[in-house]
């Protein structure tokens, strides 16, 4: 952006700077630390200037919004044309209760529902299942079939609605009821709009709600986006995520490099499969964190957003724009809120959000302040959603796109973030891709190697954070918590013997046995998930076929 | 000297985040304990086989999906019914501070909140195993 002559100049005044103007100041007043990091550890400099950036070509690699190569955001009004989509994920207890907590939010404000499952549904198990005990209802809305599902959008236009479901290994059968529930309210299904997780690969690495092995996985995904390209073609079929990465202990870079390491076997199996690139790549999406350090994270999303370009065109080939813009979902960093003076969490949350809407995010769910302490209440929630509204209203940060480009700081960071990510993908890409590396336990190694360096950061108090190592007070107020009814396993054990005692079980056993047989054959199996749980299947039953046939993954335990 | 203390960390039920019981089982390890992790979705007949099986002195479980209400006093419980009552049963995660009294009463010794200093884990394990 600035010819040698211009550089050099800035490079001879800033040693001129150093020694006349700083050494005088360091002399006598010293910095408060030896050196500064960002959140993620990295080294940050006392100051930035052009020389920082001497390499940058604006055109190269910044050029405009809604262009190659997207730094400055997928498209070219960014949120002056639209907001982010404000959606809270949500969901608890019975789909009765999640149904009410939904209607409330779109009351509110919220724009997009995002569905919480528990943890036996995102693992394949009804809630009769002996693992399911005590997990009921806890952590997400419990579905064990359609049924659950009808009363889980009852009221809410399937047509009007976009909707997040945060489901990975039994996606294709959660789909296939939504798909059936907005069928029975008349809407088909080419007018959805929404997104499935439906990213295993980081499932092995970092959440854990996997069920079936690698492979079976990647054929459960490719086939969910042969499916949707044809029947639901405005689902966004997987989002990949670096938020649980981050969440398990990753650095900024971490993120972005496994994420896209992901993305980048997710494409492959896809074009493996027989895919044309550019006919399932513009459907995909990204899920990043949001931690604190406001610049970095901002620096983070931008170099994402420009690595993806970049190996959309460049490795795969692809020539629709449209499968080289990366949008994205943010969350805000959950690891990062603390269990102390909850109240100060609102305001984390506040910058964290910040940076994901200056970082140029698509949709944006906020944390609430007590989600250390159990799932958060109804206050709780408004605030963190209201927390969305004064940045999207008061603030200004929307009036202009991308208003960070340009800083010196942030632009050095963006590349800093790139570079070190394309780092992290060549390393998989020598390991033969994120699967195997992933098999190796290689991802999981160095996130756990990160988190520990974090731990030990913050337990020598070299890391502060505000009521946990400093500024701590005895006194903590009391919290009202919200409590899951410890009788909703009991609820769901009785609706699942009423549902079995109504529906027509020779159908069912037909369609699980034609399911089977497509499963052990290479038929695309998403048809057959359909078929099965219009018949009111079970989300066990259809995945016990699945189990069977396919196996279960095994995890690769280390520490 | 003393031998050697002996620590199993578990992940009981279907919940996924195990990066707490990652930290806790390197930081044990770092304070000179022998340490065995199960890895997640351990049920308690697992969870009880194994600390009996690798002699442990110690069972640490970590939960973040409110499940521990439940998990944990089915653990206490099979250790009694093993007559392994002697093995520290501690706990950890995402746990209300109302629950705590009752987890105690059960049998588990101590539950470490999100914010607690790894040193205290170690110090509290240090004074109270059986020797």
């Amino acid at each position: 952006m600035f010819d040698k002559e211009k550089i050099d100049q800035i490079s001879k005044s800033k040693k001129d700077w150093e020694e006349k103007t700083l050494d005088k100041v360091l002399s006598r007043f010293p910095e408060r630390q030896e050196e500064f990091k960002t959140g993620s550890g990295e080294k940050v400099e006392r100051l930035y200037t052009p020389e920082d950036i001497k390499d940058l070509d604006y055109m190269e690699d910044l050029g405009f919004p809604g262009e190659y190569p997207y730094t400055r955001g997928y498209q070219p009004t960014m949120h002056r044309g639209r907001l982010w989509t404000m959606r809270m994920y949500a969901g608890f207890a019975t789909a009765a209760e999640s149904n009410q907590r939904y209607k409330y939010l779109v009351e509110n404000g919220s724009t997009g529902l995002s569905v919480a499952f528990d943890l036996p549904t995102q693992i394949g198990y009804d809630s009769d299942h002996p693992l399911s005990e005590g997990e009921v209802g806890k952590v997400g809305v419990a579905i064990d079939s359609l049924k659950d599902m009808e009363i889980l959008f009852d009221g809410i236009p399937l047509d009007k609605v976009s909707t997040s479901m945060t489901i990975n290994a039994p996606a294709s059968a959660l789909l296939a009821m939504y798909i059936a529930v907005a069928e029975k309210q008349g809407v088909s299904a080419d007018k959805l709009r929404g997104t499935i997780q439906n990213d295993i690969l980081k499932e092995y690495v970092a959440r854990g709600t996997y069920i079936f092995p690698t492979e079976e996985s990647m054929r459960l995904i490719t086939d969910i986006f042969a499916y949707c390209s044809e029947n639901v073609p405005k689902w966004n079929t997987i989002s990949i995520s670096g938020y649980h990465i981050r969440e398990a202990g990753s650095t900024a870079a971490q993120e972005v490099g496994f994420t896209l390491a992901d993305g980048i076997a997710y494409v492959e199996a896809a074009i493996k499969a027989g895919l044309d690139v550019d006919s399932f790549a513009p459907r995909l999406s990204f899920f990043f964190n949001a931690h604190n350090d406001l610049f970095e994270e901002v620096s983070k999303f931008r170099a994402a957003r420009r690595l993806w370009a970049k190996i959309m065109k460049e490795r795969f080939g692809a020539k629709n724009p449209k499968s080289m813009m990366l949008k994205f979902h943010t969350q805000t960093g959950g690891s990062t809120l603390t269990a102390q003076q909850p109240d100060n969490n609102v305001v984390r949350v506040a910058i964290q959000a910040l940076s994901a809407v200056l970082g140029g995010t698509q949709s944006l769910h906020t944390n609430s302040r007590d989600e250390a302490l159990a799932l958060p209440t109804e206050d709780s929630v408004t605030i963190a959603l209201r927390t969305q509204q004064i940045l999207a209203n008061e603030s200004g940060v929307t009036n202009t796109v991308d208003p960070l480009a340009g800083s010196y700081y942030v632009e050095a960071k963006t590349k800093e973030i790139e570079d070190e990510a394309m780092k992290y993908i060549d390393k998989i890409d020598e390991l033969g891709g994120a699967p195997k590396a992933i098999d190796r336990g290689y991802i999981q190694q160095e996130i756990t190697d990160a988190a520990y360096d974090y731990l030990k950061a913050v337990e020598s108090n070299e890391v502060v954070v505000v009521g946990m190592n400093k500024y701590k007070s005895d006194k903590e107020p009391k919290q009202e918590l919200l409590k899951v009814d410890p009788e909703v396993g009991e609820m769901q054990k009785e609706r699942l013997i009423k549902l079995k005692s109504e529906r027509d079980n020779e159908a069912v056993k037909e369609k699980l046995e034609a399911l089977r047989k497509a499963c052990e054959g290479d038929d695309n199996v998403m048809p057959f998930i359909v078929e099965a749980v219009k018949e009111y299947a079970t989300l066990g039953e259809v995945c016990g076929v699945m189990r069977d046939v396919f196996g279960e993954y095994e995890q690769n335990v280390m520490l | 000297m003393s031998k050697t203390i002996r620590v199993l960390v578990a992940k009981p039920g279907l919940d996924g985040h195990d990066r707490g019981a990652k930290m806790i089982a390197r930081s044990l390890r770092d304070a000179g304990m022998e340490v065995i992790y199960t890895g997640l979705r351990q049920s308690p007949e697992q969870i009880v086989a194994a600390a009996i099986q690798e002699d442990v002195d110690v069972i640490g479980m970590s939960i973040l999906s409110g499940a521990h209400n439940h998990l944990f006093p089915k653990v206490i419980n099979l250790l009694k019914e093993q007559n392994a009552e002697d093995i520290l049963v501690i706990g950890g995660g995402v746990i209300p501070e109302e629950d705590i009294p009752k987890l105690k009463e059960m049998g588990v010794k101590a539950i470490f909140t999100p914010g607690t200093q790894t040193k205290d884990t170690v110090e509290f394990i240090k004074n109270n195993v059986k020797k």
